[in-house]
């Protein structure tokens, strides 16, 4: 079977690359995003640097915010040299912060603050997945690994002193200072805790979405199963006997093209019950029904005559024709409907038969009758027989 | 003379059915079991007919005929299909098909279509002249027999209405007193509207069903 799904583009997502920049990866990233050269994405940085030290704290932001794309490999250089470069890095901004700052404390330990929370953001942000779960586990108390867990520590201890540094200055109001260190304190929770709870939000709708496409997936195959393998199973079983096999495979294709294209049952209407009139005929007497019909209407009693008709000339040709296939053409006009059903079998002779036939004296004739409607019967033997049923339509 | 026909469908089974089928009613050159493979044994038998599968993996019948349409203007196209989509089936139509059947139709009923196919003449299956009807049904009809202008004449209804109910063109044409001639004219003018028509009900007819 042809499968009609067509692929959305992905979104473009901007990510680090840690395996090819030099410093985390944030310019590389950049520049790939953008698709420019990253020497460009560097000498802006570096520009802004001189501008009061934005470069870097632009740089800090990217680092902390942006993920490592999904498909990167490890850094360019081992792990350990990594956290040295940003232990190293922490120290030179504190030292110089606390030497070039005037003497307004709550520079520092918010410093220390955020880098304890950042320290571990980025332990958060590794690539692997099932590091990830590592550390979402080891804030839950199931800490593995030392590095998690050493980390852990070092984050927590830094948000604490933060928060401790806070309390101890001296040259504050009570109110002030424990105003700050609540505020202080709360940052570090924040951030200690923020990227978990990200990481599990993105990790949760990314679960929910394969969840979603494996359900979808697992309602076809279900499907496959109860129709078409039963079928398929029943048609061997079934081989000698051609109208049987007939039967079977009309029946199946006619659920398959309804789960394909869709559209076809809903109920109330002319159309429907037309075409369900047909399926039943054709389940019932293994005969095929070529159904085409033009415009549709929601359902009344005169329309549920009609297609009460229009289903018993099918019987009829089902069982009197001999033909192997009937066509079934209703089209609904502003101001009349008609239902043609026309087979080519051996036909009969109209003036002699039709009149006297129950089925066709009182369920088609006699019912369109009723309704304002007529049926017309074209036949002769050998030739095939048409019906035409028509019924005047009031309201548009 | 039997016509060249290219068999264009990625079931190799449904292939091998067809020839074996109509393997003495029609000349079959190629196969092809995809789009570029299509494109490449088209350009090097030049069919008269190719019989093309409205859906493959990788782009399908429209693919094909774009492809090929400017280069050979002499080859035809049928599209031949299991879709019961209007969508699908119009826009092959629209991209310059000769025709569409679906694939359960008899072995005689195609090589027929295939045939008229190559004379140059238009071949609507009941469901095509159906989906046809829809597209206009609420047009009003041509006031005169203007071939610029994309309505249906009351002719052409006429005679796309018997098409759906099933009657074949001889029918049709002692049905409505005219020549087969005819009948194959005023189908083919309804082929050639559809596929030069960007303007009026098929234009809404297609945006109702958001198909262009």
């Amino acid at each position: 079977m042809e499968s009609v799904t067509t692929a959305s583009p992905p979104t473009r997502r901007l990510y680090r690359r840690p395996d090819r920049g030099l410093a985390g990866g944030v310019a590389t990233g950049i520049a790939e995003h953008l698709g420019i050269a990253p020497w460009i994405v560097w000498t802006t940085f570096v520009v802004l640097t001189f501008a009061g030290g934005l470069g870097i704290a632009l740089y800090g932001a990217y680092l902390i915010v942006v993920p490592t794309a999904p498909d990167a490999g490890p850094g360019r250089f081992p792990a350990w040299l990594e956290y040295v470069g940003a232990g190293v890095a922490a120290v030179a901004a504190v030292g110089v912060a606390a030497t070039t700052l005037p003497a307004n404390g709550l520079f520092l330990p918010a410093l220390l603050a955020c880098l304890g929370g950042a320290l571990i953001w980025r332990q958060a942000a590794q690539p692997e997945r099932a590091r990830m779960r590592t550390v979402s586990r080891s804030f839950a108390g199931d800490s593995t690994g030392w590095q998690g867990r050493a980390r852990l520590v070092a984050g927590a201890a830094l948000v604490v002193s933060g928060a401790a540094l806070v309390l101890a200055r001296e040259d504050f109001t009570a109110v002030r200072d424990g105003f700050l260190a609540m505020v202080v304190t709360a940052v570090g929770l924040a951030l200690l805790t923020g990227p978990w709870w990200i990481r599990m939000a993105t990790q949760l709708s990314e679960e929910r979405a394969e969840r979603i496409r494996s359900q979808e997936r697992a309602d076809i195959a279900a499907h496959l199963h109860d129709s078409v393998l039963q079928t398929l199973a029943l048609i061997q079983r079934n081989a000698n006997s051609p109208r049987e096999v007939t039967r079977l495979a009309r029946g199946q294709e006619r659920t398959l093209r309804t789960l394909l294209y869709g559209n076809r049952t809903a109920t109330g209407n002319f159309a429907a019950e037309l075409r369900a009139a047909a399926a039943d005929v054709e389940d019932a007497y293994a005969m095929s029904v070529d159904v085409v019909i033009v415009g549709d209407a929601p359902m009344d009693d005169d329309l549920a005559a009609l297609a009460g008709a229009a289903r018993e000339a099918l019987v009829n040709a089902a069982k009197h024709s001999g033909a192997e296939a009937v066509s079934l053409y209703a089209e609904l006009e502003p101001t009349q409907v008609s239902v043609f059903v026309k087979d080519r079998g051996v036909g009969f002779d109209v003036d002699s038969v039709a009149g006297d036939r129950q089925g066709v004296r009182g369920s088609i004739i006699g019912r369109m009758e009723r309704h304002g409607g007529k049926a017309q019967f074209r036949s002769a033997p050998g030739t095939g027989t048409e019906v035409e049923l028509t019924l005047p339509r009031t309201e548009g | 003379m039997t016509a060249r026909v290219v068999l264009v469908d990625d079931h190799a089974m449904f292939r091998s059915g067809v020839k074996a089928e109509l393997g003495a009613r029609l000349t079959v050159v190629g196969e092809a079991g995809g789009v570029s493979e299509a494109v490449t044994v088209i350009a090097a038998t030049r069919p008269d007919v190719v019989l093309l599968d409205v859906h493959m993996p990788d782009g399908g019948g429209l693919a094909v005929i774009e492809a090929v349409r400017d280069t050979l203007p002499d080859t035809r196209f049928l599209a031949l299909s299991v879709s019961d989509a209007a969508e699908d089936v119009i826009a092959l139509i629209r991209a310059g098909a000769r025709g569409y059947v679906t694939k359960t139709i008899s072995a005689d009923e195609l090589a027929d279509a295939v045939a008229r196919v190559a004379g140059g003449d238009a071949v609507f299956s009941p469901r095509l002249a159906g989906f046809v009807l829809d597209a206009f049904r609420d047009a009003p009809v041509a006031p005169s027999v203007d071939p610029e202008i994309d309505l249906l004449t009351p002719r052409e209804r006429e005679v796309l209405r018997l098409l759906a109910r099933g009657y074949a063109y001889k029918e049709i044409a002692s049905e409505l007193f005219i020549s087969i001639k005819t009948v194959e004219t005023h189908a083919s003018n309804v082929l050639r509207k559809l596929q030069l028509s960007n303007r009026h009900q098929l234009t809404r007819w297609a945006a109702d069903r958001r198909m262009f």
